[in-house]
């Protein structure tokens, strides 16, 4: 499954705009799911989840980096998060739900920040661009 | 019932008190309508619904968003009974509307959403925890006569 080219054109073009401040909102977003959602936290035990900490802001970049990957690979999302889906499923074990509640605090990021910019149309297109990675990370997705 | 400590209580209700109720319900219920399309089945009588600008710009749909956040808006005014407050909207929206529960939260999260676009800063992530909890607690209220 595939994005259209409506919405690939407009996350490609927002992920231009962020240029390389992805790291702030990834960062941001891992607080705010932190935050709202404190179960997500047990997979994060062995770091310092205080707002601030420098291991968040690390992990921050990690996701933004691998969310990047993805913008740069809307055409094969599967093969280009295939590593990611291994360590996520076999190594980690992440209940896929979590994906769906960063990325949740992704947009809300993305509103805060952008909001001259965050259109419905825009809403719609990251949404689906998300579930997309959030597929490709799940364990179903081969 | 909602777990909101005195702090995020004080967030919530001082947020919600510089909120546009009307404009952000029509901002809340557009979005709702163009991000998640299949909510548009329970709005086939509001007429053009065709695009993200027909949506948004749809006097039925800005209407009818009003009423929501009016609706979630009182719930705010009770929220140790948010059961008993939503009680009889739980019936109508399971026994006449036929809405899938769900959709509730997908409300309450593009509210949260929609607040942040609004109060930037001021949305940060302890108040928004305050506000997924009230979200949650309402969308549960709203399910929690469905038979």
């Amino acid at each position: 499954m595939v994005l259209a080219a409506a919405d690939r054109a407009a996350v490609r073009a927002l992920w231009k705009k962020l240029d390389g401040n992805v790291g702030v909102y990834t960062t941001e977003a891992l607080e705010r799911t932190f935050a709202a959602f404190p179960s997500t936290k047990i997979y994060f035990l062995h770091l310092d989840l205080n707002p601030g900490s420098a291991q968040v802001k690390a992990h921050g970049r990690k996701v933004a980096d691998a969310l990047t990957l993805a913008v740069d690979r809307l055409d094969d999302l599967p093969s280009a998060l295939s590593a990611l889906r291994e360590l996520h499923t076999q190594r980690l074990r992440v209940d896929p739900v979590n994906f769906k509640l960063l990325g949740h605090c992704l947009l809300v990021t993305l509103a805060r920040h952008y909001p001259g910019d965050f259109s419905p149309g825009l809403q719609a297109s990251l949404d689906k661009f998300l579930s997309h990675v959030t597929s490709a990370l799940a364990p179903q997705c081969r | 019932m909602v777990h909101l400590s005195a702090e995020e209580k004080e967030a919530v209700l001082g947020l919600w008190g510089k909120v546009n109720v009307d404009e952000v319900g029509g901002e809340a219920l557009g979005r709702l309508l163009v991000v998640y399309p299949w909510t548009q089945r329970f709005f086939e009588s509001f007429g053009d619904l065709s695009s993200a600008d027909a949506v948004i710009g749809n006097p039925k749909v800005k209407a009818h968003g009003k009423k929501v956040l009016q609706s979630f808006s009182d719930g705010l005014k009770h929220l140790d009974n948010l059961k008993g407050t939503f009680a009889k909207l739980s019936e109508l929206h399971c026994d006449q509307l036929h809405v899938d529960p769900e959709n509730f939260r997908l409300l309450g999260n593009v509210i949260v959403v929609v607040l942040a676009r609004h109060f930037g800063k001021d949305f940060n992530p302890d108040v928004q925890a305050a506000f997924q909890k009230v979200v949650a607690g309402v969308a549960n209220a709203l399910a929690h006569k469905y038979h």
